[in-house]
């Protein structure tokens, strides 16, 4: 069946270029939707959706993807990942609440409101520590702490300076990873393929230059990407792992997950799979639709 | 090809160029987003926001 796609968008990324590529290649439509010029009232919205199969978000920014996959959601359009993915994915706490609620091992973490009890969370702790944004993407604005002067320094900067987003101190223990942490596409839980992310620094982000090269998904690492999936609602996720030394932790699932640079480290046909799933999705969403009229 | 509306240097595109693809200049390096493409416009891109990523 031939897809009407709707992609949501304000920057087109290599990311998106691919999957426009692999869309129009199979006869699809695909209607691209500039968030930045749309209005979005609370019953219909300036978007013309009329035949739409399904909308993708692929929004840059969060609170656009945050907001405009709760409108389609409201105007029954079918859209993935879906809205309530979206809000835990791109909340550190949601996420870290939503893994430990499903038994998924991720890094003992600590909220404070305060800059002091952000510090007494960091001193029993211990050092190094790490305190991240609850909201950020590609390693911004993340500190590994390695003394209580550098952690007075950082919490007062972050008090006074911060957007009230920084007055939310996550505070997490720091992981002694081996230089290098795993990334897992996976679609509905089901690992498309993985990488890892190599670099001396300890932030190891691909778009901060860490070294990219293919993994192997164990059967241990596709159950626990599978779990990190379910347990934040599923779709199209980047499921980021430690290894600890004795195990794995998950640090982060990524709901508009980039996949340029696996795509370079892969044989996978990246792209591919993704459109595959997205075909199926459209499908299951024609039946649900049909299946309410009848 | 087209001017960067930074420095006005000749920038080459590919054939392929979609509206809200970002473009970096070569010459003075500024991010640019290609906003038409038949013909080509070429504008400066947002600079990056503190909630971008993915």
């Amino acid at each position: 069946m031939s897809v009407k796609l709707g992609l949501l968008y304000s920057r087109i990324r290599k990311d998106e270029k691919l999957l426009l590529g692999e869309l129009r290649d199979r006869g699809h439509t695909v209607e691209k939707i500039d968030v930045r010029d749309q209005q979005f009232g609370l019953r219909d919205s300036s978007v013309d959706v009329e035949g739409l199969d399904l909308v993708l978000d692929r929004c840059v920014a969060t609170s656009r993807s945050k907001y405009t996959t709760q409108f389609f959601e409201a105007y029954d359009v079918p859209v993935v990942n879906s809205p309530a993915v979206a809000d835990t994915c791109s909340d550190k706490v949601k996420t870290s609440l939503a893994l430990e609620a499903a038994d998924v091992p991720t890094p003992e973490t600590t909220v404070a409101f305060t800059a002091d009890a952000a510090m007494a969370a960091i001193e029993d702790f211990g050092y190094p520590v790490v305190l991240k944004p609850v909201v950020g993407s590609w390693g911004r604005l993340m500190a590994r702490i390695e003394d209580e002067h550098a952690a007075e320094a950082i919490l007062e900067h972050k008090a006074t300076l911060g957007h009230y987003e920084h007055k939310v101190f996550y505070v997490q223990e720091f992981v002694e990873k081996p230089g290098r942490d795993i990334r897992v596409l996976t679609l509905d839980g089901e690992p498309v393929a993985g990488m890892v992310r190599a670099a001396d620094h300890w932030i190891t982000n691909a778009n901060r230059g860490a070294e990219t090269e293919a993994f192997e998904v164990t059967e241990e690492i596709a159950d626990l990407s599978a779990a990190a999936s379910e347990a934040v609602g599923g779709g199209l996720l980047g499921v980021d792992i430690m290894e600890t030394g004795d195990g794995y932790t998950v640090h982060e699932v990524n709901h508009t997950v980039e996949y340029k640079a696996l795509s370079d480290a892969v044989d996978v046909d990246v792209p591919a799979a993704v459109v595959d799933w997205l075909e199926q999705r459209a499908d299951d969403a024609t039946d649900s639709a049909a299946a309410a009229v009848a | 090809m087209t001017a960067c509306p930074e420095c006005g240097a000749d920038i080459t595109l590919h054939d392929d160029i979609e509206v809200g693809e970002i473009v970096d200049c070569a010459t003075c390096g500024t991010e640019l987003e290609i906003t038409e493409t038949a013909p080509p416009v070429l504008e400066r891109a947002p600079e990056l926001d503190e909630d971008w990523g993915e």
